[in-house]
This record gives structure tokens, C-alpha cells and sequence, in this order.
């Protein structure tokens, strides 16, 4: 009974428990000491009924409904909210009559105000409160008098509703808020038959963890614009699956009616996500049915595309791939949203089919240090630093990234590390954040592009201190030196990129002189490896470490590449869209496969149809480097995965790579395993110059250096239509400091504008505690896309002023 | 008693008979003199309030009842705009598929708001399956005199209790204005 979880009332970890002996309903247990009833009750198989006790909330005994009788109490006591104590006698509803008569009191109470409210109810049908009612309630009501009623429902936010009326006072939904989330937005009002659940006045439920809210609500109090009235349990089937949109790893629960996503829930992962998400993973789904291309697509000689069946395509795309199979002069460019078999299955067509080495993951502000860094650091890494690795160690060092915004699971997980007191977070960001507010971290002042040299310059850090290198560390010289330098110190890193794709991309060998398992293409024992798993004659594959998505951008612009594969890559996150597009443009032949219409498949020459994450099944590698496969939630789509597609466009070139079905890949993989090797032979490239400057501290008073990231709920594709979701997105502004905008004569509220010599964004200001030399501004948010109308990034130089500009067009 | 030569004593059944009366029942040319019982589950049919507002809230019990899983039903949100029935929720799509109901009335009792009860029509057969799945329109009930077509609002002045304690009787004037031509 050890691995008893006994909740925060229970003993902290590393001291030895003390272990009692009570007795619960005539039947012995030996418990560590202050175990909660109601759960050493449930190690008995007794349910005692209850609707506020919730395994990682602190005990409130609200709802008073799993009273027990305890020998030697006057009165019946809450089994959720008092732990067991030696020679404790316990009668729970099933031996003690006193105890089962005052559960049925507690029921007809909580059910006076009760609306008849089931049929229209979201939660009818997996209701605890219909269960209860029916396993500790009476049978008939005495009640004849009018209800209480309130107008309904309340909109706490766009994307969640309260019916007050339905509400138990369980205060599961104040205590998220408050305990886990840090958002303490909601909150019980009023008393007595009044008490009810509320906002304050013009104050929004503003939390991106607020859909576990009405998840955890144990009656349909708390409901979702988007599942309100979609449909009833038994119309669901449900898979588990696993979040595509970051790197967390969330484990969900996918319910689909008729081939149709009706809604996600978190699902249960005591490693990764314990019983939480986020609102994006929850709620951004609708994307999966929108406008998806569901036929091949060929480019006609007017320039139009047409529709055509998939073996017309696929030959057709193998015709217009021979000249680039000749040369070798192709590439591959994919986002970083793919599974790792469909990473793996681009890197091994890439090398194999097309002989090219010019393939990358990164579409978004990378550098030479950068894949460096990854090839050496992360590519070949054993699993880890882990989340509880992380939330155990003494120090925490956020660098580059903000946790609420790009991983936030992992901000709920150190959140309640540093609740319990296991760990401290330290944060190198030019911008103090909700995020170390909620951390409780110290925030150490880096201008933007300075967060290396503040690195390198602090003291030692603690043994075993984890640091945590975000998606913009790529822009920022000098860091990954000092990183290195921490490393060498004994620090752990957890390179943390934002989407879920990108760690599983790397493991594949989807970045130029890499090949799967962290193996160096360079090295000729890794290549022999390789070779031999994919079964083809390792002198075929390139010896040469390739172009990186700068280099393949501006090939394919200058008219270098005779073919470009491009898969799931959004124009509007590549460092310069401009060029991107340009390279589009200027590729010899350009084949997309993509699940809906986008900038690339409007250049397209072929594009073929793929599957999206529900229809297929996968594996995500979270930032730890954990494997997260996942089933097919929808099995009767027919559409086909990425890996299919390439296996049947490398029969028909005539170069076959096996079925690359999810087994196929997986055991292929598996055989091969991570590169083993040691150091030594890691040989490549010698980092470039990263392309900033290094940065001289202030400028003359407009010039700036710009802070940017991605807020998590922005104006991303993955998260359209949900209405509901984008108007909990929040605002788009420009932050500076006090003093800075005092200096140029800025005044909150007022039209700000940021401008490089392509152009400029113009939002409200918000007066910040931040850095004095930086500007920030959300990267991809409605009215805000910087590196669209900037082309610039993270650390760049940029020119801050009072107004609206008129926008130099660019 | 002696008994008649066999091949006679065989027709007197046969001769008994032509002296009684038939009980031929001439259906289809007379089918209005032989009713179902009272109580025969025919066709089912979809009710409205008495102001021609639908009384199915969408919530699916009666496709949960049902043992044959004939029924389909996807609820959606009534507004402002396009009301169908009193309260938040209605019944957009609503299905039995006629090839699967034993018309054993379960969804009746399971029905909240007495939404759906049976007719007594039983002429159910086709030749199409396709046509043997019934749609909302083919099972809502005739509008009767007082009734307007949703979507139209509630009765001003009233909310969806008095509409369920029977307090609205007929459609006003407020509510035809609003009525879109059809
Ligand atoms: S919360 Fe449960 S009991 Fe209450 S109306 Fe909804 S389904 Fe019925
Ligand atoms: S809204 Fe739900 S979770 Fe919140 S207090 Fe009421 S019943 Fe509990
Ligand atoms: S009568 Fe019976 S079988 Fe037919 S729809 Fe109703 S519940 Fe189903
Ligand atoms: S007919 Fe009745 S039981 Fe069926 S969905 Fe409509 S209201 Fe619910
Ligand atoms: S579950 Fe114990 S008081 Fe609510």
C-alpha cells in the first residue's frame, strides 16, 4: 500500500513513512500515516460518493457528501479531508446506517436547487451527480416549492459557461484556478443558498488552462461553447491519444461521433501531464475537418490545379522528380509538426530517393549554433531531463523561452514543484511574465539577445541544476557557448522547442549532416548503420552534410534546386516569409503534401492529400525526449499518412523504401537504435558566424532590440475556426518600460510603433516591468505578425515610436 | 350416429362456412372502417407547443432508449435570431430509420418533454431504404389552427416553464411578424 498517493497531506517524498493501522468498514489496513479515508477506502473497493474531493486539489470538505461515521466523533466526518490515524475505526455507507442516512441527507440538500435541467445538460448521461443521486439519493423528492433560478448560462469566458444553478459548491473549479493554475480568476460569491460561482465585474476568466476547469466540475455547472449540446456519451468513442501542438506531450482522450472530433479531454499521465492541459490542446481541433484537401492535385499547363486519382499524381510527380534524381539537386523542407515515423520516412527519402543531404526542420528563425547544438546535445539523447527529474532539481534556469506560452504543462508541473518547495526556477528573460509570477521565479534582466552573455557571466550553479533552452535560443549569439559551458559544469539541459514535431524531427535526422539516431553523416560507421537498416548500399548515401533551411531557401530562390519537397510548412513562420516564398517561386518543381490550401500548395506543381493526426496513428517525442505513440482516433478515413505517400512515390521513381506503414517505421527504428558512439566522432560542420551582431547594450533612443515569442493561443492555422477559443486569445500589444517609454514619450494605451526598414506594426501600448533597451511583441498574433511585416526575430534591432506609422510597404 | 362417406364428410366445413358471416376485411378500398387499437404504436410523430413551437429539446434520451438504435438526433442551440423551440436547446437533426424500429415505444417513455409520441399510421413500406429513414420534416406534427413554423420567438412575456405548465395556448400576433416567408 505504499504507492498510495496520499496527497498533500501526506508525508513529502524522502522521508521514510510512518505507516498505521486502522480499520475501515471491519477490515484491517496498514496506510502511511494521515492517508485521507476516502482514499484508503478506495483501496478497499468502496466508493464513498463525493464531489469536491479531487486527488491533486487540496481537501476543502465543501460538499459534505462523503461523511462517514468515525468511532469516538459525536458527528458524521468528511472521509475526504481527514487522514487516518492508528487504531482509527472507520463505518463507511456500506456497514454504518448513520453514515448512509447522513449521505442521503447531504443528497436531497445539494438537490433542492437542482434543476431538472438533464436532458438539456451536457454532463447527462456521465454525471456524478445523476450516479449519486441514484446510489445515496431517496427515491422521491419532498421538495414541491419553486427552484432558485439564475439567468443562463453565465460566459465566464468565450469558451466557457456557467449554469449557477447546476453548480454543488464544490469549489473544484476556484481551487484549480487558485492551487494549480495560479489563475485565480474565479471564485465562490455570496453564502448560503446564494453561494454561487463568479467573475469579477468586466474581469474575464483569462486563463489558458481554463477547459480543465469544466472538465474536473462534477456537475455540468462549467461547459464549453464548443461541445455544448454537440451530442451524449454514448454517441462518443473515445481514443487515447496524444496533443499535437507543443512539445509537452499532453496525453488526451479524443471523442469522435460519426468520424467527427466533438471534443478533447486531458487524460491521465502521472509522468507528463498528470491530469491537466491546456486550452489549446483541448479546444484547437476544429482544423482537422476544415476545408481539408481530400483528393490528389496535379497543376495543369494553363497553371491550374486540377483533380486527379492517386496513381495519375504520384506518376506524374515521379516524371517531374527525374531531372532532380539525376542531379541530386533537391531538398526537403518540413515543418515541425510531423510524427517521428513521418520524419523518419522524409529523412530516408530524402537520402535515399533524392540523394540529397538538404533537408530541415526548422522553418522559423534557426542558426548554424543552433543545429550544432542539437546534433551534439540533443539528437542522440537518452530520455531526460525528465518532468520529475526537472521538478526535483535545486535550480531551474528558463532561458529563451516563457513556459505559460510555449510548453504550459511543464509551467503546471514546476508550479507545483515549487508549491511543495522541491525546486526553485530562475528565469533569464528581459520581460517579467506571468509565468515567474506564477513560479515564484526570479527574473534575472537580459536586454533581448543578451540572455547568452548574462548566462555565461552568473555564478556557478548548484549540481544538478536543469537548464531550460527555448525555440528562440537560436537567435541569441553567444548562448549556446555558454550553455556548452554549463553543460561541461555539470548542468542538465532541456532544449525545449515549441511544437510537437520538432524533437521527434531531430531523432529522425531531419537537419543537414544528420542521420537518424543522432548519428553524424559524416562519421562512416553511422552511415553503414543506416545503411544497412534501410537496406540499401551506404556509398549511395550522401557523404556531404547539406544545405540547412537558410541555405535551401536561398538556393531554391536563386533557381539551384530542381526539386523542393515541402510538407506542413506555414510561409508565415519562416524566418523571412518573403524569401520563403521566393523560394517557392524559384524551385524547379515543387511537391506539397498537405492536409488543407496554404501559400504552398498555391505553388504547388502536385499536391498530395496527407493525413491529419486524428487519422493516423504516430509518435510525438515530447521535449523530454519521451516516445508518445498514439492510435488512429479515426480508423475509417482512408486518408494516408505522410511515410505512405513518400513509400509510393519511391516505387514509382523506382527506388523503394518498403511499405512505411507506423509498424514498418517503428521496427525499422527500433532496430537501429540511438548512435552509440562516443563524442569523438561526432564531426561536423564548425558552427558559422551566428547572423546577429553581437549586441552593444542601449542604443540612441528609438532603436531597440526586440523581444518576441508566440503567446499560445495566436493566430497559428492548427487554431482556426474555434471561435470560442480566439476570444480567449490575449491582446496584441506592445510592451516597453516605464522609463523607455517615458523616454519616448509614450503613454499607456496609446499607438505605439515597431519598424525595421521593411516595415512596421502599430498596437496599444502596455507599460511593462522589462528591460529598458527592449520592445517585445507577441510574434504571430492577430494585428502583430512580426516576422511577416518585420522580418526580423528574437534580438534584432528595431526602431520604437508614438503613433501610427504609415506602413512602408514591402 | 352414422357417419357420412369420407370424401363427403370433407366439405362440411366448406358448407358450414357459406352461411356465415365473412370477416374479410377490405383493405386498402375500406381501410377508415377498421382502425388500429387505442393504443397501437404506429408512425411516431414529433409534437409542438401550441404556438407551433417544437417540443423536442435535442437531448437524445429517446435515441438512448432505444434498443434498436433507430433514432438519431444532434442537438443544437436555439437564438435570438432562430428559436425552434422554448428554452436553450433543440432537436436539429432528428432521424428514425424505419428498417430498424420494432415500434416498441421505448423512446416515447424515455421522452422529457412528451416531444415524441406514435400515430397510428402503419403504412410504412418502400421500396427505397434510403426513404424508410425519416427526417425531422417528415415527422414533426401538422401545424393546427393557432400554430405558426418555427423559427419564430416565444410568446412575449413568457419563458420555457410556462410553456411546459401549459400557460401558452396560441401563437399572437407578436410572434407571426416575425415569421420569415417560406
Ligand atoms: S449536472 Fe447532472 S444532475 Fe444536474 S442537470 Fe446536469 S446532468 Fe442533470
Ligand atoms: S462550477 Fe462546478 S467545479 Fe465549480 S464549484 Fe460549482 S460544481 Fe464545483
Ligand atoms: S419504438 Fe422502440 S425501436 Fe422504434 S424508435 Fe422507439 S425505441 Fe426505437
Ligand atoms: S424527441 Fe424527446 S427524447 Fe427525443 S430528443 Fe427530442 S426531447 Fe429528447
Ligand atoms: S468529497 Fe468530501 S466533502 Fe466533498
Amino acid at each position: 500500500m505504499t504507492a498510495l498517493a496520499s496527497g498533500p497531506a501526506g508525508p513529502s517524498a524522502g522521508e521514510p513513512e510512518a505507516l498505521v493501522t486502522a480499520v475501515i468498514d471491519d477490515v484491517a489496513v496498514r496506510v502511511p500515516v494521515n492517508t485521507l479515508i476516502i482514499r484508503a477506502a478506495e483501496l478497499l473497493g468502496t466508493w464513498i460518493p463525493r464531489f469536491c474531493d479531487h486527488p491533486l486539489l487540496d481537501p476543502v470538505a465543501a460538499c459534505r457528501q462523503c461523511l462517514v461515521q468515525i468511532d469516538g466523533m459525536p458527528k458524521p466526518q468528511p472521509a475526504c479531508a481527514i487522514g487516518l490515524t492508528d487504531g482509527m475505526v472507520v463505518r463507511t455507507q456500506a456497514t454504518s446506517a448513520v453514515a448512509a442516512e447522513a449521505q442521503a441527507g447531504v443528497m436531497e440538500f445539494l438537490l433542492i436547487n437542482h434543476p431538472l435541467d438533464c436532458p438539456v445538460c451536457d454532463k447527462g448521461g456521465e454525471c456524478p451527480l445523476q450516479n449519486q443521486a441514484m446510489s445515496s439519493g431517496r427515491p422521491t423528492s419532498r421538495f414541491t416549492e419553486p427552484k432558485r433560478t439564475f439567468p443562463k448560462p453565465l460566459a465566464l469566458s468565450s469558451q466557457v459557461l456557467l449554469d449557477r444553478e447546476r453548480c454543488v459548491s464544490c469549489a473544484r473549479c476556484t481551487r484549480f484556478s487558485d492551487q494549480i493554475a495560479g489563475d485565480p480568476f474565479i471564485d465562490l460569491l455570496e453564502r448560503g443558498s446564494a453561494q454561487q460561482v463568479g467573475i469579477g465585474d468586466g474581469v474575464p476568466f483569462d486563463s489558458y488552462f481554463s477547459g480543465n476547469t469544466i472538465q474536473i466540475c462534477p456537475v455540468g455547472a462549467l461547459t464549453s461553447t464548443s461541445y455544448r449540446f454537440r451530442s451524449r456519451p454514448f454517441d462518443l468513442v473515445s481514443t487515447p491519444t496524444v496533443c499535437e501542438h507543443c512539445a509537452a506531450g499532453c496525453a488526451l482522450r479524443t471523442d469522435l461521433r460519426r468520424g467527427q472530433v466533438m471534443r478533447r479531454l486531458a487524460w491521465e499521465d502521472p509522468a507528463v501531464n498528470e491530469e491537466w492541459n491546456c486550452d489549446k490542446g483541448r479546444f484547437a481541433f476544429t482544423y482537422i475537418s476544415h476545408e481539408r484537401i481530400t483528393e490528389p492535385l496535379i497543376r495543369d499547363r494553363e497553371g491550374v490545379l486540377q483533380r486527379a486519382s492517386w496513381s495519375e499524381a504520384i506518376a506524374h510527380a515521379a516524371r517531374l522528380l527525374a531531372p532532380a534524381l539525376e542531379h541530386g539537386r533537391s531538398a526537403v523542407l518540413t515543418g515541425g509538426r510531423l510524427t517521428w515515423e513521418d520524419a523518419c520516412a522524409y529523412g530516408r527519402f530524402a537520402r535515399t530517393v533524392l540523394g540529397t543531404d538538404d533537408v530541415d526542420f526548422r522553418n522559423r528563425p534557426a542558426s548554424a549554433a543552433e543545429a550544432e547544438f542539437l546534433r551534439s546535445h540533443v539528437a542522440a539523447a537518452p530520455l531526460g531531463p525528465t518532468y520529475d527529474e526537472i521538478c526535483e532539481a535545486p535550480l531551474v534556469m528558463v532561458v529563451a523561452t516563457d513556459l505559460e506560452d510555449e510548453c504550459p504543462i511543464l509551467l503546471l508541473r514546476l508550479r507545483a514543484a515549487v508549491r511543495r518547495g522541491s525546486t526553485q526556477v530562475a528565469e533569464i528573460s528581459p520581460v517579467a511574465t506571468g509565468a515567474q509570477r506564477k513560479l515564484s521565479a526570479t527574473r534575472v534582466n537580459a536586454t533581448a539577445g543578451q540572455e547568452g552573455a548574462v548566462l555565461a557571466a552568473l555564478n556557478a550553479f548548484p549540481a544538478g541544476t536543469v537548464i531550460i533552452l527555448g525555440e528562440r535560443a537560436a537567435t541569441v549569439p553567444g548562448l549556446f557557448e555558454a550553455v556548452g559551458a554549463r553543460i561541461a559544469a555539470g548542468a542538465r539541459v532541456a532544449w525545449l522547442p515549441r511544437r510537437a514535431g520538432e524533437r521527434g524531427a531531430l531523432a529522425a535526422g531531419l537537419l543537414p549532416g544528420l542521420l537518424p539516431g543522432g548519428r553524424p553523416l559524416l562519421d562512416p560507421a553511422a552511415r553503414a548503420e543506416v545503411g544497412r537498416a534501410w537496406g540499401v548500399d551506404p556509398s549511395l548515401l550522401p557523404t556531404a552534410p547539406g544545405r540547412d533551411a537558410a541555405g535551401i531557401t536561398e538556393a531554391a530562390a536563386a533557381g539551384e534546386l530542381d526539386a523542393l519537397i515541402v510538407a506542413g510548412v506555414d510561409t508565415r513562420d519562416a524566418p523571412d516569409p518573403h524569401a520563403l516564398r521566393a523560394a517557392l517561386a524559384g524551385a524547379g518543381v515543387l511537391i506539397s503534401l498537405e492536409q488543407r490550401h496554404t501559400e504552398v500548395t498555391a505553388q504547388a506543381d502536385v499536391v498530395l492529400p496527407v493525413a491529419a493526426v486524428t487519422e493516423k496513428a504516430g509518435t510525438f517525442l515530447d521535449f523530454e525526449g519521451r516516445a508518445r505513440p498514439f492510435p488512429a482516433a479515426d480508423r475509417q478515413s482512408g486518408a494516408l499518412t505522410d511515410a505512405r505517400v513518400l513509400a509510393l512515390l519511391a516505387d514509382e521513381i523506382g527506388r523503394p523504401m518498403g511499405a512505411q506503414t507506423v509498424a514498418a517505421v517503428r521496427a525499422e527504428q527500433v532496430g537501429l537504435g540511438r548512435w552509440q558512439a562516443g563524442s569523438a566522432t561526432r564531426s561536423a560542420p564548425p558552427p558559422r558566424a551566428g547572423r546577429p551582431a553581437a549586441v552593444t547594450g542601449a542604443q540612441d533612443a528609438g532603436r531597440l532590440r526586440l523581444a518576441t515569442w508566440h503567446t499560445l493561443l495566436d493566430a497559428g492555422v492548427l487554431q482556426r475556426p474555434e471561435p470560442g477559443l480566439a476570444g480567449t486569445q490575449r491582446p496584441a500589444v506592445v510592451r516597453l518600460a516605464a522609463a523607455t517609454a517615458t523616454r519616448l514619450n509614450l503613454t499607456a494605451g496609446s499607438p505605439c510603433t515597431v519598424r525595421t526598414e521593411h516595415g512596421a506594426i502599430t498596437l496599444p501600448l502596455v507599460i511593462t516591468e522589462m528591460d529598458e533597451a527592449t520592445v517585445w511583441l507577441p510574434t504571430n498574433s492577430p494585428g502583430s505578425a512580426v516576422r511577416t511585416a518585420l522580418r526580423a526575430a528574437h534580438g534584432d534591432e528595431v526602431t520604437v515610436e508614438a503613433g501610427h506609422a504609415p506602413v512602408v510597404s514591402s | 350416429m352414422p357417419s357420412l362417406p369420407a370424401p363427403l364428410s370433407g366439405f362440411v366445413t366448406t358448407f358450414v362456412t357459406m352461411f356465415k358471416k365473412p370477416t374479410t376485411e377490405q383493405y386498402p378500398e375500406q381501410r377508415d372502417q377498421y382502425p388500429p387499437a387505442p393504443r397501437f404504436h404506429g408512425r411516431h410523430q414529433l409534437n409542438r407547443h401550441p404556438d407551433g413551437l417544437e417540443k423536442c429539446v435535442g437531448c437524445e434520451l429517446c435515441a438512448w432508449a432505444c434498443p434498436a438504435d433507430a433514432i438519431y438526433v444532434e442537438g443544437a442551440d436555439n437564438t435570438e435570431a432562430e428559436r425552434f423551440s422554448p428554452g436553450e436547446r433543440y432537436g436539429r437533426v432528428y432521424q428514425i430509420n424505419y428498417l430498424r424500429c420494432i415500434f416498441c415505444g421505448l423512446c416515447i417513455e424515455a421522452c422529457p418533454t412528451r416531444a415524441l409520441t406514435m400515430t397510428h399510421e402503419y403504412e410504412l413500406a418502400d421500396s427505397d431504404r434510403g426513404r424508410l429513414i425519416y427526417e425531422k420534416e417528415q415527422l414533426l406534427a401538422p401545424l393546427l389552427p393557432g400554430m405558426l413554423p418555427p423559427p419564430h420567438p416565444m410568446v412575449p412575456g413568457t419563458d420555457e416553464q410556462d410553456y411546459y405548465a401549459g400557460r401558452v395556448t396560441t401563437a399572437v400576433p407578436e410572434q407571426e411578424v416575425t415569421v420569415a416567408p417560406q
